[in-house]
């Protein structure tokens, strides 16, 4: 069974059928897509300033990156789940998109980034270090990706 | 001048007109809009969070709101922005729009919410700055402002689902 294959079964599965002959199923999945996009955007952007010795640049990383992860695990869960009931809806469409693969590629990178190298580097941070602000660029311009990648899956 | 002869002229004026009709710009302006969501509302979230005595319960609310409050501004300002332009490429369809009647509703909402907090709670703010869980108060305030914040990410979501909701 090729990848298209099981896109396509996805999508023609009966439970999808039903799903997308519902108008407004799509933009409130979509919406809480976007609750999790925020929870996910804050989170990320304390411990980031905080590398790059901006925001609540007087805290040790460490407490941030500490306060904030249960916030961020939430906010991932909400992503994967929504994110994958939107793919459903019109998974050989995106089979076809470059972005879409483009965001794949990046949340998948981005997700094992900030579990290992980004959290090794923010618990022994104690002041702003090159180092420190490499990841957190790094990490933003992965996020920002992930993002980007999200908006224009959905473009004319 | 009423305010359908006004929004008619600001339609007609041709820079609505390039950028409802733009290959390109609606969309960078749209995107620039959502993306920035996560720069507004995200640092939002976190000063609403610690009010409601959740996350950075051991940092001073005061510290988070001086440090995390420019970025939010900063965000704010960007969404206003991006925000108006898309009203400007749109103006007649937007002020039909029942959804982008609410957000605008709630946006005055939201704002009214931040004074309440600058009139009440953050006046003695030293009296409950290191508390891990603030005051009645500033909690109410942080836990409305989250409500609102999803209510208007909702509705700004369903701006282009008018017609089928309400048909």
């Amino acid at each position: 069974m090729s990848l298209l294959e099981i896109f396509y079964w996805l999508e023609y599965t009966p439970l999808l059928i039903e799903m997308r002959a519902s108008p407004w199923l799509f933009p409130v999945i979509a919406t809480i897509h976007l609750f999790g996009l925020v929870i996910i955007g804050g989170s990320v952007l304390v411990v980031n300033l905080r590398l790059l010795g901006l925001g609540l640049s007087q805290q040790p990383a460490a407490r941030l990156a500490r306060n904030t992860e249960p916030l961020l695990v939430v906010g991932i869960v909400i992503m994967l789940v929504t994110g994958f009931l939107l793919f459903l809806c019109f998974a050989t469409k995106y089979y076809y998109l470059a972005p879409f693969w483009v965001k794949i590629t990046s949340l998948v990178t981005v997700l094992i980034f900030t579990f290992t190298v980004h959290r090794r580097v923010t618990r022994d941070e104690e002041r702003t270090t090159a180092t420190g602000r490499i990841v957190a660029l790094t990490s933003l311009s992965l996020w920002i990706s992930v993002a980007l990648g999200g908006r224009l899956i959905g473009f004319p | 001048m009423s305010v359908i002869s006004f929004l008619e002229w600001l339609a007609a004026t041709s820079w609505s007109i390039a950028l409802h009709e733009s290959r390109y710009m609606y969309l960078i302006v749209l995107t620039a809009h959502v993306l920035t969501l996560s720069v507004f509302v995200g640092t939002a979230l976190i000063v609403d969070l610690r009010l409601l005595g959740v996350t950075m319960r051991h940092v001073a609310a005061s510290e988070v709101m001086t440090r995390l409050l420019p970025w939010t501004s900063g965000g704010f300002i960007m969404m206003v922005v991006s925000g108006s332009l898309m009203f400007y490429a749109n103006p007649l369809d937007r002020y039909d729009n029942l959804f982008f009647r609410a957000k605008m509703g709630l946006l005055v909402l939201a704002g009214i919410n931040v004074w309440i907090f600058f009139r009440t709670a953050h006046r003695n703010i030293p009296d409950w700055d290191l508390d891990t869980v603030p005051p009645g108060m500033a909690r109410l305030v942080g836990g409305t402002a989250i409500l609102l914040w999803a209510a208007i990410i909702a509705a700004g979501r369903m701006i282009p689902y008018q017609q089928y909701w309400f048909n």
